[in-house]
């Protein structure tokens, strides 16, 4: 029998500044994770991740990250590493936490 | 100390401009990624999980008063007001921005710093003894080979594509205080029967997922025959060193896999063909690098003072009886500062930290300051008279914790909070553990006790030599920790031994509290440390008080 398919969004560090990035319906860049464009389907995913790719000189090491969503369809991070990077470090209060 | 000479200057010089070149061309789009990659690594600039990282090196972990100011500067002027010194004697910078990068290099240029060597398959910064110069217990000062070999082997096209990154460590001291038998080579210095200096050599040690020790590869090599039998051993590396796979690719799987015996006769092989042609270093530059690590003009004054303190002051006298080790000459001292705060990011400095312990090197210290890869600063000469003064400044910039060889002097890498590859964090881990015991007021009480962290099972933070290891894994989507007990580091180097299925990072702290106790109870008198209680009883009582029986039952 077929897995579920895990829906997944595009990730990416920006190139200039290093930080955390995610690829949007708009096919620009969003610093926030409620931004991203959701991939339904494994396709989608892979469409989507070709054409984030095509952005290589603002971007680096683009890739497909697992998300979960709730009752309202908004997708939030589903491994740990993927809740970290939406964040910052947890030893001080530096990186994404401090803006929103 | 070490200083820069015209070749050195021209060539950090250039490299920093090359690179400035290189950043405007990815900016451009004209360098991909893909080719950008390597020319960043080689100048020390990572991308972790939030932002770039830049790893500067601390040649054998040496640095003056306007070094640290400088890199106080950088740490305040493009990052955020900190750094993190590392296991490796190197300082990271955690937030720079790509376009900064140029600037900072020349930064660290002006005052004779680079980033290179610090990423790569090429021969790493060689790290040596953090009390180098300074012990008592030394037959030699270490860092004049230490930088000799950073001469050679920087930039020197044979070692710049090696099968995999090569460290090299160096003791003077046959305390060995460099972990030596975890590196490449490791180097300890001694003398034969008749007074020459020389080195003993270690192959093949390492940590990372296959930890091996070191081997004995010499037993005496003169001090003079150094760089060829390095070269020679190089040479049987370079030939035979695997590059098939990322993973097998380092010289201690090449010793692993062929055997010492087999290994010691090539490289004597090479050795005799190596030393033939090989063009030795000038006698001139020998002097001159002598020259350089000349002992400081040591003064001379009354240390009453001192001893009234000592008598006067509990907290002085504890912190002279954790964090003091003794120097070669009697009416001075060695001072650990230790960046293990309680409570706080093992390693790291705030700018304004880095800048006072600056200022007391240049006034109290002889101008020397080192990183040892413990994550701690040394103040390597100070005198005892200045001993209550120079304390008096590091209570005052929170940097007066005596806690040096405690169990909450702990390594810890970056782990999850900064690093990519991570599969869990390591830092919250220190704190809570150190936060516990120093609550409980029990660190004195427990003694020396090594404990240390990595965030996966590149072993960062040595965590296969602690006396307590403890290891970052990911189990089922969340993180888990397993444990390793009776690992060492010095001489008699040896890998810890796994306990037992991991801890979530609930179950963590209890588990380690648990193994404590055990120790507790279990050792013969306050003088018997945590791991002579293990060496003398074995696993067993340990991994029982780690998983004690009813949960095994329930688990059941
Ligand atoms: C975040 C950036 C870092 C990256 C990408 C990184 C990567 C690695 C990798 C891949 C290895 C395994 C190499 C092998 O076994 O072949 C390793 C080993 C090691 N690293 Fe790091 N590391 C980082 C940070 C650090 C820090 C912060 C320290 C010091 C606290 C450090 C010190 C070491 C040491 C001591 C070893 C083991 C010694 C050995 O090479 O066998 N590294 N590192
Ligand atoms: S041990 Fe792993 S997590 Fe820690 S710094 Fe090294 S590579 Fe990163």
């Amino acid at each position: 029998m077929a897995r579920k398919f895990i829906e997944k969004i595009v990730t990416a560090n920006a190139l200039l500044q290093g930080d955390v990035i995610y690829f949007t319906k708009q096919n620009v860049w969003s610093r926030n994770h409620q931004d991203a464009i959701i991939a339904h389907t494994i396709e989608q995913a892979n469409e989507l991740l070709e054409k984030a790719e095509q952005q290589q000189d603002i971007i680096v090491g683009a890739y497909l990250a697992d998300v979960f969503l709730d009752e309202a369809k908004t997708a939030s991070p589903l491994h740990f590493r993927e809740i970290f990077r939406s964040k910052g470090p947890s030893n001080y209060f530096h990186g994404k936490q401090t803006k929103t | 100390m070490y200083q820069y000479n015209q070749f050195d200057k021209h060539f950090v010089a250039n490299r920093a401009k090359q690179f400035r070149s290189q950043v405007m061309r990815r900016l451009d789009g004209s360098l991909s990624e893909e080719e950008f990659r390597p020319l960043r690594l080689m100048n020390g600039l990572y991308l972790q999980l939030h932002a770039y990282m830049l790893r500067v090196a601390i040649p054998y972990g040496s640095l003056n008063s306007k070094q640290m100011h400088q890199l106080a500067y950088i740490a305040k002027k493009y990052d955020k007001d900190y750094a993190h010194f590392t296991t490796r004697q190197n300082i990271q910078y955690n937030w720079p921005k790509l376009k900064d990068v140029p600037d900072i290099l020349d930064d660290l240029a002006q005052v004779d710093m680079h980033a290179i060597q610090t990423s790569g398959n090429c021969i790493r910064n060689v790290t040596s003894d953090h009390f180098a110069g300074a012990s008592i217990d030394e037959i030699a000062d270490p860092r004049p080979s230490a930088e000799l070999l950073r001469q050679y082997s920087t930039d020197h096209p044979q070692f710049q594509f090696l099968p995999r990154k090569f460290k090299i460590a160096i003791s003077g001291s046959p305390n060995d205080r460099a972990v030596i038998k975890s590196h490449d080579i490791g180097l300890l210095m001694k003398k034969d029967e008749r007074g020459n200096l020389g080195y003993e050599i270690y192959i093949g040690g390492g940590l990372g997922r296959s930890p091996f020790v070191g081997k004995l590869l010499k037993d005496f090599l003169p001090k003079a025959d150094l760089l060829p039998y390095i070269e020679a051993i190089m040479v049987v590396y370079n030939l035979n060193g695997r590059r098939d796979n990322k993973y097998k690719a380092r010289i201690k799987i090449l010793v692993h896999e062929s055997g010492i015996e087999k290994i010691k006769q090539e490289v004597e092989e090479h050795f005799i063909e190596q030393k033939q042609n090989f063009k030795q270093p000038s006698d001139k530059l020998i002097s001159a690098i002598n020259e350089r690590f000349k002992l400081p003009n040591f003064k001379q004054a009354n240390i009453d003072n001192y001893e009234i303190e000592l008598k006067q002051n509990a907290q002085f006298s504890s912190f002279v009886k954790n964090n003091i080790s003794e120097h070669k000459n009697k009416d001075y001292s060695i001072i650990s500062v230790s960046l293990k705060n309680i409570g706080e990011t093992p390693g790291d400095a705030t700018s304004d930290q880095m800048q006072i312990l600056a200022n007391l090197a240049k006034q109290y210290s002889h101008d020397e300051l080192r990183i040892s890869h413990e994550q701690n600063i040394i103040l390597p000469h100070v005198h005892k008279s200045d001993l209550p003064e120079v304390f008096k400044e590091l209570q005052k910039a929170n940097l007066a914790t005596n806690n040096i060889g405690l169990i909450s002097d702990i390594i810890a890498c970056p782990g999850m909070d900064y690093c990519a590859l991570a599969t869990a964090r390591s830092i919250p881990v220190a704190k809570q553990i150190a936060k516990h015991f120093n609550e409980l007021n029990l660190e004195e009480e427990i003694g020396q006790l090594k404990l240390k962290i990595s965030g996966c099972i590149n072993a960062c933070g040595h965590h296969h030599v602690g006396h307590i290891g403890i290891l970052g894994l990911e189990k089922q989507g969340k993180e888990s920790y397993q444990i390793t007990l009776g690992g060492e580091e010095n001489l008699s180097m040896n890998i810890g031994k796994r306990a037992g299925p991991g801890f979530s990072s609930d179950e963590l702290l209890p588990a380690i509290k648990r193994l404590i106790e055990a120790y507790l109870n279990l050792r013969q008198n306050p003088e018997e440390s945590f791991l002579a209680s293990y060496k003398r009883l074995g696993e067993k009582p340990f991994i029982n008080a780690l998983y004690p029986k009813e949960e095994k039952a329930n688990v059941a």
